[in-house]
């Protein structure tokens, strides 16, 4: 290795490279490592997970008891998962998009507001995921939800807002993903030729009418990918929704928005710490693991496919 | 509203309040639109503003030594009840204002009954008037009662709560490094066979299936270190606990190598064709271009990957919850060790909103918070150069 380093002698051609034959043989083992580390995981969980999932397990509930092999199933979590991550879309998506407008579309390049903005979307993207769900619980929880709750219901024994329940968890989840959504909202934005702005201001049309007409059209493909990874993130995040929303066991379904849920990623942790029989209720663990991957993988395999077309459309457009 | 609006000036009518290209006079709507729009952008930095507000909120009675976790505490005989004001026998009986007010005179006797009879239990203890949360007891060994030696102990349970941060400290650290330990080769390796060495043909599906593996949510690499690695490993290396360090790190790394390849595959990539092709031309192997030219250039990069790959690895939160076992201060990689976000998943929940143990929590959230924001900082810094001295360069 030292030798290659100095001058000249790296390049010598007379014979057999060996530092070059070495050095490709391990970057390329490595990513090989990678690949099958992914192929051990996903076939691990496939192969045990596919023999225990049928349609009742998919379509019933925990009446009878969570930790019930033959009887319980995941209907409440999937309808749990899927509306907290829906409702978090909503928060999310205007938001997101809104900021990348400004940054992209508004603001100087170079503008240190420009600077400070992105730095704290990169800082965001880089806060723990637990140290969301304290925030949840801190912010959403014991400072909105509780003052909440002395203006809408000051008699109220009970506190209605001021505990754990869907739409807090989904705020979290909202501020967690704010990042993801930014990030491809720009890049879909980026891409887009400066010629199609300048033609519709040169038509006569406002900065607001050009970005809402031609370039948000325009991105929204890069949108989609962008909100589709932050669902798929969200979908399998489990430390947010612990302190804000996410039950141990509930009766039914989620009614309202006040309400606590019953949540996949939540319960594969549950199954897989607070078993009282881990070697009994594993079969519910597989397939509640493989319900849960498919749905996270299903949709960041559509996110990649919807990128992959937007990139070759943007090729045909430049 | 029109008159605040800028009008367009003959000279520099491309150039708006907000140093825009604008088409012509802005319309009313047109500027509450921009101010909205502002408005909604600078939700990050009010995010971050936020969350750090409101988990210092919570930590400030820790961090200013204004918390008792004294078990004996000084006691009011219940016939002084008549002599105290109702706001100190409020304090001193930890009630809501509201609770206060709907407690009748009988409620309240018998409350301060049961906090003598408590603090007659606890006299015997000589650990018992010991305020626990006070710095000295977060940082340093105390020889507890029933222990031979001064020791570092985090046991929030029992008479008296032992909140010594040092086990989580160093339990987050030692995971977290041999997390990287193993990561920072396998994902940067990669990350040069991917964007140097593959053809690119190859590198159009490599790359994509690698991110597959950070598509993955961790609490499912959390379930498959628990019930595959473990058994694997313990088979391997025949270590007696079968939850320690080294399994929560080898599953953290899995977690980790996603986002140091990405990050550092960016960076990579990067570097202008023009510096490799310059190699090549001079008669260098693919290899040497990219391990003596692509590498070096793109090494600030590659740094922050790592430091960024860090900030997650200290922050994974369900991995090392499921993993992990016993807090102990040991730096041996095959003895169990409870990191700090573990300790806040498993306890939380458990602690009595606004005592001192769910405040140590928040104040070990804070903890972590500020190490996180300053390791971001550090790699968006080192990030930022980068690019500006590559684009600068190309």
């Amino acid at each position: 290795m030292k030798d290659s380093t100095r001058p000249g002698v790296g390049l010598k051609k007379d014979g057999f490279d060996w530092f070059s034959f070495l050095g490709t043989g391990l970057t390329g083992l490595a990513t090989w490592l990678i690949i099958a580390i992914l192929c051990v995981i996903i076939g691990n969980i496939l192969y045990q997970g596919w023999p225990n999932l049928s349609w009742r397990f998919l379509t019933s509930g925990v009446e009878e008891g969570m930790f019930n092999v033959e009887k319980s199933g995941v209907l409440p979590m999937i309808v749990g998962t899927a509306s907290r991550v829906i409702l978090m879309t909503i928060f999310v998506i205007p938001v997101g998009v809104i900021t990348a407008i400004y940054i992209t579309e508004y603001a100087h390049t170079t503008s240190p507001l420009i600077r400070l903005i992105r730095g704290a979307v990169n800082n965001l993207a880089g806060v723990p995921s637990v140290v969301f769900g304290l925030f949840g619980l801190g912010f959403f929880i014991g400072f909105v939800g509780r003052n909440m709750d002395a203006v809408l219901n000051p008699n109220s024994a009970q506190p209605i807002w001021g505990k754990a329940g869907l739409l807090w968890a989904s705020l979290t989840l909202a501020v967690m993903t704010l990042p993801v959504v930014i990030v491809a909202t720009e890049e879909a934005l980026k891409a887009i030729p400066l010629g199609l702005r300048e033609a519709s201001l040169a038509l006569g049309a406002t900065k607001l009418q050009t970005v809402l007409r031609i370039v948000l059209p325009q991105a929204m493909p890069g949108i989609m990918t962008g909100g589709i990874l932050a669902v798929s993130r969200a979908a399998g995040e489990v430390a947010p929704i612990m302190f804000t929303g996410a039950a141990y066991f509930i009766h039914g379904l989620p009614k309202s928005l006040s309400d606590q849920f019953m949540d996949l990623g939540y319960h594969v942790y549950i199954l897989s710490t607070q078993s009282p029989n881990i070697e009994q209720t594993r079969p519910l663990l597989q397939a509640t693991v493989l319900v849960l991957l498919l749905l996270t993988f299903s949709l960041n395999i559509v996110a990649i496919l919807i990128r992959a077309r937007m990139r070759k459309r943007l090729r045909l457009l430049h | 509203m029109l008159a605040e609006a800028p009008k367009p000036s003959a000279g520099k009518r491309t150039h708006g309040w907000m140093g825009t290209l604008r088409g012509h006079r802005a319309h009313p709507m047109e500027w509450i639109a921009e101010k909205l729009i502002f408005a909604v952008s600078l939700s990050a930095i009010l995010m971050i503003f936020l969350i750090f507000l409101f988990i210092g909120r919570e930590a400030l009675p820790i961090l200013f030594g204004r918390m008792n976790s004294a078990a004996r505490q000084e006691v009011i005989p219940p016939d002084q009840i008549d002599k105290i004001s109702p706001e100190k026998l409020q304090a001193y009986l930890e009630l809501t204002p509201k609770e206060f007010a709907e407690m009748d005179r009988e409620t309240k006797i018998a409350l301060m009954e049961v906090r003598v009879e408590e603090a007659q239990e606890t006299r015997n203890h000589p650990d018992a008037a010991i305020n626990t949360t006070g710095w000295r007891y977060l940082l340093f060994p105390q020889k507890w009662e029933g222990y031979s030696k001064p020791e570092y102990i985090w046991q929030p349970v029992g008479q008296v709560h032992k909140y010594n941060i040092v086990p989580l400290l160093v339990g987050s650290f030692k995971v977290s490094a041999i997390a990287m330990f193993l990561a920072i080769p396998v994902s940067i390796g990669a990350a040069i066979y991917v964007s140097q060495l593959a053809s690119p043909r190859t590198r159009e599906w490599l790359k994509p299936s690698i991110e597959m593996l950070s598509g993955i949510p961790s609490v499912v690499l959390g379930f498959f270190a628990l019930l595959v690695m473990a058994t694997v490993l313990q088979r391997v290396f025949g270590y007696e606990t079968r939850l320690n360090s080294f399994l929560a790190g080898c599953a953290l790394s899995l977690a980790v190598i996603t986002l140091v390849f990405s990050i550092s595959e960016d960076a990579l990539t990067s570097v202008p064709r023009s510096y490799t092709q310059a190699a090549l031309a001079l008669g260098a192997s693919k290899w040497e271009a990219a391990c003596q030219i692509v590498l070096p250039a793109a090494l600030p990069g590659v740094f922050a990957a790592a430091v960024l790959g860090f900030g997650r690895a200290l922050g994974e939160t369900m991995i090392v919850l499921m993993t992990s076992a016993a807090s102990v201060v040991s730096w041996s990689i095959f003895d169990p060790a409870r990191p700090i976000t573990a300790t806040i998943a498993a306890e939380l929940l458990e602690a009595v909103v606004g005592g001192h143990h769910y405040r140590m929590l928040f104040m070990l959230g804070t903890l972590l918070f500020v190490f996180t924001f300053v390791l971001n900082l550090m790699g968006d810094l080192v990030m930022h150069r980068l690019k500006a001295r590559l684009e600068g360069k190309a």
